[in-house]
């Protein structure tokens, strides 16, 4: 198989694909055509490239070590309008922070997530692991065998996290030296825009900005 | 009703006292215990007056404040007045942690919003025509029966262990949260223990009658699949909840299932 073949034989598996593909994925399908890591990441570097060049309105997002494809935002509507049921995954405050402690902390128990966050966890866990955010991962080898939360892949995907590295150091989060003023310098979130309300016309991703770095 | 909106920002404790710190413009490794203390306490007292349910952690962490208020007007011991342990530090040291994880969380929203509008292949798990056939209350029962016959002798089971089934049912779909299917028997060997792997059973039975999983298998004494239902394509999963009351899996299961859960559930 040569390379124009090779890269056919990879559009086609990323299309059809409903999770993340990993090279290893690829490795197992192409067998004996597997060309080499290095060769495999070139092209799907390459590939994810030529999408942005023609303004595709699909892109090859880096999820969970592996490789998915997904719409660009400005298309949003449209799939919206497809699947009407399609909801945006919302999350309160304290879901947010325990999902972040969860994220950072894995595998972990309710009871340590409580010590941190200092308060009842309980209901916040419960709407988390039905959201799919967080899954049951084990038992920790203490008193009572308590359960060991971890973060999902659908996590991941709805993220768009490439890796749990891709997160910021946690000792870089606050600077100890602004401390006196933790709150006021905020990490710079968008307001939330209601949803439909994005026209086509006037969002245009730019390629540079959602493309997955290479 | 100024202060209600507030109120609703609290989540606990430690964000009233975030909050407070930040409204003061004080300084979190230098907080001075004695103003805030009283700001703590004036806005419980609030809270309580507004009839705002209040979680017992915020009495906890009151106890708490006044505690290290006490301490820090005790004269220090002329040994440590130097070098020792500042009465506040373990409680500066979990806000500053806490206070990590809320700019995690902020971080997180961020990419979250970024990434809302951008929308994956939804699961298309099989085409019609594969795996249609359900897999029946026997089929269940013999895949079971196998998986029990190569228990290890070694795993004996400590007498009061109890294994609720709902804990099954939790691990159950949190196995199946991440795949498209799992192998029926994969899910039964997870269990480590006879008493468990009763509960596994019980708790399969249980999400069939409930309607969150299926289980199918392409042809009989094959391998059973076991899907979970809002994984499932529409058409499919419509198809799988009708044929579900008519499948040989109807009322068995559920005295079945009384029966054993008592003998399960770690009374002797």
């Amino acid at each position: 198989m040569d390379a124009p073949d090779r890269r056919k034989v990879m559009e086609l598996l990323l299309f059809l694909a409903d999770r993340p593909l990993k090279t290893t994925d690829l490795q197992a399908v192409m067998d004996q055509d597997f060309p080499g890591e290095e060769v495999l990441k070139a092209d799907l570097a390459e590939m994810g490239r030529e999408l942005d060049a023609r303004g595709s309105p699909l892109q090859l997002l880096e999820i969970a070590d592996g490789w998915q494809l997904a719409s660009r935002p400005a298309y949003s509507q449209w799939v919206r309008r497809l699947y009407k049921h399609k909801t945006t995954l919302r999350l309160s405050p304290s879901a947010l922070e325990t999902l972040s402690i969860v994220a950072y902390k894995q595998p972990i128990t309710r009871g340590e997530i409580e010590e941190i966050r200092g308060v009842d966890v309980e209901g916040v866990l419960e709407t988390l692991l039905d959201r799919k955010m967080v899954k049951i991962i084990g038992r920790k080898e203490a008193l009572g065998r308590p359960l060991l939360y971890g973060t999902t892949l659908e996590f991941m995907k709805q993220f768009g996290l490439k890796s749990l590295d891709e997160l910021p150091r946690l000792e870089e989060l606050v600077p100890p030296d602004e401390t006196n003023r933790p709150l006021e310098a905020p990490v710079a979130v968008e307001p939330l825009v209601p949803e439909e309300a994005v026209p086509v016309a006037e969002a245009p991703t730019s390629p540079s900005e959602s493309a997955p770095p290479a | 009703m100024t202060f209600k909106v507030n109120i609703d920002v609290y989540e606990g404790p430690l964000d009233l006292l975030l909050f407070l710190i930040k409204k003061s413009d004080l300084n979190i490794f230098d907080v001075p215990v004695s103003q805030i203390t009283g700001d703590y306490l004036a806005t419980v007292e609030l809270m309580k007056e507004l009839q705002i349910d209040m979680a017992g952690e915020f009495l906890v962490m009151a106890a708490t404040l006044m505690q290290i208020k006490a301490r820090m007007l005790l004269p220090a011991q002329p040994a440590e007045s130097e070098e020792g342990p500042d009465p506040r530090a373990e409680l500066v040291n979990r806000l500053v942690e806490y206070q990590r994880y809320k700019e995690a969380a902020r971080v997180l929203e961020a990419k979250l919003v970024r990434q809302k509008d951008v929308h994956f292949k939804p699961s298309s798990l099989f085409s019609e025509g594969d795996y249609t056939m359900e897999a029946s209350l026997f089929d269940l029962l013999d895949a079971f029966r196998d998986v029990l016959k190569n228990l290890r002798p070694e795993m004996r089971d400590i007498a009061l262990d109890e294994v609720p089934i709902e804990v099954k049912i939790r691990e159950i779909l949190s196995f199946l949260a991440d795949k498209p299917f799992a192998t029926f028997r994969d899910i039964l060997k997870r269990a480590e223990t006879r008493r468990g792997l009763i509960a596994t059973f019980l708790a399969v039975l249980e999400l069939i009658r409930l309607k969150q999983i299926v289980a199918r298998q392409v042809k009989h004494f094959g391998e059973i699949r076991v899907y979970r239902m809002e994984a499932l394509p529409e058409e499919i999963r419509e198809e799988a909840s009708e044929a579900t009351p008519s499948a040989p899996l109807p009322e068995e299961p559920l005295p079945v299932a009384g029966t054993l859960e008592e003998t399960t559930d770690g009374r002797p």
